[in-house]
Parts: C-alpha cells; structure tokens; sequence
C-alpha cells in the first residue's frame, strides 16, 4: 500500500496490463509525451509498435480502435481531453456501441477509450465537459469514472481485460485526488458501486471529481448530527442500482451530485430509477446537485459559482432533511 | 505485370454473375413488399468488388458499406445467411439484428456492411494496424463510394495510413452519385488525385473492366502485402437501380435520365467480361455457370422464407459479450 496521486495510478494500471498482455496497444495524440503524465513512459517500456502517437484526428482514431479491437488487440484509445470525445463519437455511437448487437454476437470488441475530463482548471468551455451522459445513453459502451486512486487502478485494469467497449474518463485535474493504492494486480469489477463513508440519515451518491466535496459535506454534516452515507456508483454504466437502491432503503432519503449538467445527467437517471424502484422508502424527495444548463465558464469566480461543491451538497442534504415525513 | 488466366476469369464471372442474381432476384421481391426495410443494389457494380476480393483471403479484412451484398459475396461470404439476413430471420449472418444493410462475417474476414456513410474507414484502418503489428502480411481494404469521398474521415486516413505505412486498399467506387446528388455537384477535383499530395499511391481505373480491376488491385494489394503502405483507387462505374430500390415512390423527379442509365448498360461488366471469355474460346462454359448460381440463387431464397424468426424476447440479448 502507498500514497499515489490518481494519474499516476492510472499510469501504473497501463504499465502493469501492458506488460500482463501483449495484445494491449495504446494510441492516441501526444500519448508518448503524455500531457497528463498517464501516460508517461510506456513507450519507452513497451515500444512504438505498442504506444503510438496519432495525428490529431478523432474521428479515425475511434473507429480504428473499433477495427483493431475486431481485428484481435486490445486498443486503448486515448482522447486527451474528453470534450474531443464529441469529435470523435461517430465511431463510438455508431460503431463501437452498435457492431457486436448489430452483427449478432459475431465479435468482441475488447477497447477501452480514455480521457481526462472536468472542470476547475480555468480551462473554459471546450475542455470542461464530463461527458458521460451522452455515452451512457448509447447501450453499448460501459462507463467507468473513478473517483480515488485505487478504484482508478483497478478500475483501469478492469476495463483493458474487459471483452466490451469501454469507456473510462478520469477526473484528474492537477493529477488529480490523491490516496492509497493497494500493491500488487489491484483489479476493481466494473458495474459495482462502493460505499465511501457509511450513515444514516441520507444517502448522497457521488461521482467522480463530486464524491470528494461530498465526503467534506458530511464530515461538515456529521457536527449538525446528520450522518450520511457516501456512494460512489464508480461505474455509471452498468449501474449498480442495488448499492445504490440498497442505501436509499435504509436512510430514506436521497442526494445526488454530478458533475454534468443537470439535463439528462447521470444524476437524472439515478433519482429516476429510485423513484421508480424505491418510491416507498423516500422520506424527502430526491435533490439533484448539479451544473444548472450553462457551458463552463473560464473566469475562477464564475467557474466556481457553476460547479458543485461541499457547500451545495451540504444545502441539498439539509433539504432533504427539513423536509422529514 | 500479370494478367488474369482464364480460369481466373471465370472464376471471377461466376462470383459477378451471382452478386447479379442474387440482387435482380432481391429487386423482385422489394417490388413484392415482402421485405422489411431498405435494400440498397449493387447491379452495375459487380467488378469492383470481385476484382479486388479476388486478391484476398479470410485472413484479410474488408469494410463495407450500405451497398454491401457484393462485396459481402465478393469475399466469400455465405449467399444463404446473407438472403436470411435481408428477410429477418434468425438464421440470418446477423441473425436478423443487422439486415440488408449490416451483413458481415467476422470469420471471413467481412468488417460488415456500415450504414453511415465513411464509417467503414475507419474500422478498416483499425484492422489495417492490428495486421501491421501481426506482421503476417494481411491486407485491410475498404470500399465506399463517391459520396463518402467527401467526409472528413477519407483525409484523415490517407493521412495516417500513408504516414504509418498501413497495409491498407481505399477503393472509391465512383458511381456518379451520392444518393440522388450528381457527384459532379458536390464534389471538386478527381477523388484518387486527392491522395497524391499525401505521397499515397493512387490510380484511377475503369470499374466495369474486372480485368483492370483485378490488375490494378493486384499491384494494390502486393504493396500492401509487401509493406509497402496503403493505396487508393477510383474505381469508374455505375449502379443501374436506384439509390434505394424504393425510391421512385417518394422522388418527385427523375435524377438521372433514361439515356444515361442505358449507356452504362450499354457497358455492362458481366456483358464485357463473358465477350473476353468468348474471345479466349470459353464461350460454351459460361451457360453451366450460370445454372448453377441459379441454383444457388434459388436455394438461398427458399431456404430463407422457410427459416425461423428470431424471439420477440431476444431482442434484449447480446449488446455485451457476457451477459
């Protein structure tokens, strides 16, 4: 066990799965430089057959990772930022998620697409999305977004063994969170949530980059005697409803936070399907905290008067609360 | 530079004479309104396809577009399963999830027929890099047409796959239109010399000569086989039916005129291919081929209207590989 930032846990994931099969390729732009540091290293471990630089160009690179996938490896394709997942996503809708149905089962399509994603960078609008709802939508691609070190390790490792498309996006700004990352093959399954602090009294489920602000509004809750129990879906794609379900069940109330905007987020679909499956057990009405339907602005002040915090996530429990049957 | 020997020919007729068959038999029964959803024919086309799979083996992967049944016949692929696919059924390639427009085999090497326009470039250029890194020689090819040649996708790859030395064939079968838009409205400068400037090696062909098809794919896929990077070609030709065959109920107008339509008939690839063969003494071989695509032909259609449909409740089965 050490203390790892996020990114280089990711890093460690695709050293160790590089090394596990030789059927793992890795390409993307700028992926030998490795603007995040994820990257860093592997071509000098593993070749330029192995890990190779794109041009900039999205829209081939997602599909080829489709064709490379059908044709037997296993592709990580990376796409930097994850805004640029939109340029590309005509090969991951109509492709990657549609080939393996369409085709009746005849292929797998063992590929993982990558990116870092979310905002808090003054990065502005085109390089801030988290945009998981939109692939969620698509049925056929799996959603993984950790939010510690060791989910992202294992997590990452998961995902490049996996037989689907899957698409893996890190909330790794400045490197992102930091924590501790278990030694040895450290594999998390996809489509199972985890329970990050255990409560009572409301469930907040929390994703990605929302699941550290939630933990603080708990800590800040647990002084008001509010205890909150913290989930984190980990992956959005299958969703594990019963972690979540199960939580709702036994506190009664519910609190979503998100990083997305608020229409049609992965929040939305959350507090539906427990409102559809767990109706009785609502002391409160479900509260989405999430991006109200504006672009990411670039200025600190009005990025930070966007984006969820430990505040509003402390506004939305205390809602919930207020509101007792 | 070879030539093809007359055996070669013939086997390339036979192959052209059932992507004929199989697809004037398909028109029929789209008029009878037996079929559910869309069929796009490639009759007039047969030579590209055939001419460049000829070259190719179930190690070696093509891409496809939503004119598809050739060059899913082309490279090898099972006319029964196809037929089956095209009525529905659940023994269909595709097991009746796909259709007309999706028929594929991933075990002969069929990247499968795509609906959207330019996607099986990339899925081409994918399989082309995993052959690469296999080093064993396989070829990845790729057909679209005209109106595809006008996506962005088609730069990016002559970009990369020339820039990575990718085993790959990019044939562009020019059919004059991209749905009902004459090409020459849409699209600027000559398709193949765009791939000059890329250092990619091009070459305009006659796409109704499966001879010249068949020559220059030779020279295409031997590059690739070799290492030697990708190629494209413009393969010249014309599709007789329609866009889709449905369209002369909702077109206010005629797109193309009468005339044209029976200028390129006048040039039609099996007609020139069967008169090479009579010239080459072979005349007195051709009428036992065609009874016996008949009978293949004949054999695919009833076997399909007698197979099963699929069970309304596995539609919700198969979108991931485990469960």
């Amino acid at each position: 066990m050490a203390k790892k930032r996020l990114i280089q846990a990711v890093n460690e994931a695709l050293h160790e799965e590089m090394a596990r099969d030789p059927r793992v390729i890795l390409f993307g732009e700028d992926v030998k430089v490795g603007l995040f540091g994820d990257t860093k290293g592997l071509a000098d471990a593993f070749g330029g057959d192995r890990v190779m630089n794109t041009p900039i160009c999205e829209t081939l690179m997602t599909g080829m990772a489709v064709g490379a996938a059908a044709a037997g490896w296993r592709p990580v394709c990376h796409l930097m930022f994850a805004n640029f997942i939109y340029t590309g996503f005509d090969a991951i809708a109509n492709q990657a998620a549609k080939l393996r149905y369409m085709f009746g089962g005849q292929t797998k399509l063992p590929l993982v697409y990558m990116a870092t994603m979310g905002a808090g960078r003054s990065s502005a609008a085109q390089h801030s999305d988290v945009p998981y709802p939109a692939v969620m939508n698509l049925g056929g691609v799996k959603v993984v977004v950790p939010s510690t070190p060791a989910d992202a390790k294992g997590l990452l490792k998961a995902a490049i063994r996996d037989d689907d498309p899957v698409m893996f996006l890190v909330p790794s700004r400045r490197g992102g969170e930091s924590g501790d990352v278990p030694d040895g093959d450290h594999v998390v399954p996809l489509g199972r949530g985890d329970v990050k602090r255990e409560g009572g009294d409301a469930t907040v489920v929390a994703i990605g980059s929302m699941v550290k602000p939630a933990l603080r509004a708990a800590e800040l809750a647990a002084k008001d005697g509010i205890s909150i129990e913290v989930v984190d879906p980990r992956t959005l794609f299958p969703l594990d409803t019963g972690t979540i379900l199960a939580s709702v069940r036994k506190t009664g109330r519910l609190v979503v936070v998100d990083e997305a905007r608020m229409t049609c987020s992965a929040a939305s679909e959350i507090a539906a399907t427990v409102a559809e499956q767990a109706f009785g057990a609502l002391k409160a009405p479900v509260a989405r905290v999430a991006v109200r339907d504006v672009a990411i602005p670039f200025a600190p002040v009005l990025e930070n008067a966007v984006l969820p915090d430990e505040t509003s996530v402390l506004d939305a429990v205390r809602k919930v609360m207020g509101a007792r049957a | 530079m070879a030539s093809p020997g007359t055996d070669t020919l013939l086997a390339l007729y036979e192959r052209m004479v059932l992507i004929r068959r199989m697809e004037e038999r398909l028109s029929e029964v789209a008029k009878s309104g037996e079929l559910p959803g869309a069929v796009h024919l490639t009759i007039g086309q047969e030579a590209v396809a055939t001419g460049l799979c000829a070259h190719l083996t179930d190690d070696d992967w093509i891409a496809s577009n939503h004119r598809g049944h050739g060059h899913f016949l082309a490279k090898g692929g099972d006319p029964n399963a196809m037929i089956a696919e095209i009525f529905g059924r659940e023994t269909g390639i595709c097991r009746g999830r796909g259709g007309s427009m999706h028929v594929a085999d991933f075990g002969r090497g069929i990247l499968g027929a795509n609906g959207i326009v330019g996607g099986g470039i990339g899925l081409a250029c994918g399989a082309a890099l995993g052959a690469k890194l296999d080093g064993r020689g396989r070829v990845s090819a790729v057909f679209f047409g005209d109106g595809a040649s006008n996506q962005g996708i088609v730069a990016e790859a002559m970009n990369l796959a020339t820039r990575w030395s990718l085993p790959l064939v990019m044939v562009c079968e020019n059919n004059g239109y991209g749905e009902f838009s004459p090409s020459a409205t849409v699209t600027s400068g000559e398709i193949w010399r765009r791939a000059q400037p890329y250092g990619m090696a091009a070459e305009q062909v006659d796409g109704n000569d499966v001879v010249a098809v068949w020559e220059a794919c030779e020279r295409a896929v031997g590059r690739a086989r070799a290492g030697q990077g990708p190629t494209m070609l413009e393969a010249r030709t014309y599709r007789w039916h329609g866009h889709v065959e449905s369209e002369k109920s909702f077109l206010a107008a005629p797109y193309r005129s009468d005339d044209e339509v029976e200028q390129w008939k006048r040039r039609d690839p099996i007609r020139l291919l069967a008169d090479r063969l009579a010239a080459a003494g072979a005349a007195a071989t051709l009428p036992a081929i065609d009874a016996r695509v008949d009978a293949v032909v004949e054999r695919a259609y009833a076997q399909a209207l007698a197979d099963p449909l699929p069970s309304a409740g596995s539609a919700f089965e198969g979108m991931f590989a485990h469960g």
